[in-house]
């Protein structure tokens, strides 16, 4: 699965995109988020607090409890800030 | 229509290819975004804009077709811009169109709250010595709940 990091959390973990194996049993985002706090101390810091952190599946925004069960591309964000 | 680029635009000539031929507009309004010199009491000397390809144009494109559901729009148009901007630069144009004012000045209302809460532009500005990422607020998110009803 293609997942996508961008603004400040993608400056935090390090990585603008990357395709991960995502291991069985994550169904929705929040079990995805739990994952990724547990990949190391920059994932652990950049998804600790969820108040800040946005989500889309397939380029579409999401709530955390989502499924991602057959999605191509997740991505994570902070609040956008445009306009 | 919606475009996303790095280039400046011209509100004249956006409006001219707008409402090229068109004889059933009656009302038309634009919004231009501009880049400020002082953000938050920061001096701020250039503010790069980042997006997400792909599901920006994607969003833009539901928040215009969420417009015309709800009024009864001729024309529109939405231009934001990315990378680097001064102040003083243009960032997001909104341009829409209607036979009677209330339409278009409230479609376009309605872009701007939308686009500045859904949209995944993200700023970044710079004083010249230190970058910082650029808050959202929280006043731009009561101001896109009033159409929630």
């Amino acid at each position: 699965m293609k997942v996508l990091y961008f603004g400040s959390l993608r400056d935090m973990v390090g990585v603008s995109e990357e395709d991960i194996d995502l291991p069985e049993g994550l169904s929705d985002l929040h079990s995805l988020i739990v994952w990724m706090r547990s990949r190391n101390d920059d994932f652990a810091a950049a998804f600790e607090s969820l108040v800040f952190l946005r989500a889309a599946i397939d380029q579409e925004h999401a709530p955390f409890e989502a499924s991602i069960i057959g999605a191509r591309e997740i991505a994570f964000f902070p609040p956008v800030t445009g306009g | 229509m919606i475009r996303v680029q790095t280039d400046n635009f011209d509100i004249s000539s956006e409006i001219a290819t707008l409402t090229a031929g068109r004889k059933d507009i009656g009302a038309l309004v634009t919004f231009t975004g501009l880049v400020r010199d002082l953000n938050d009491g920061d001096r701020v000397s250039t503010l790069e804009l980042e997006h997400y390809p792909g599901m920006t144009e994607k969003e833009l494109t539901r928040i215009e077709a969420e417009a015309h559901a709800r009024w009864a729009l001729r024309a529109s148009l939405i231009i934001h811009r990315v990378g680097r901007l001064e102040p003083g630069d243009n960032i997001v144009l909104v341009i829409t169109a209607s036979a009677h004012r209330e339409d278009a000045f409230k479609a376009a209302e309605f872009l701007m709250d939308y686009l500045k809460t859904r949209a995944p532009f993200w700023k970044r500005e710079s004083d010249g010595a230190t970058e910082k990422w650029v808050d959202a607020r929280d006043s731009d998110d009561l101001a896109a709940k009033r159409w929630d009803d």
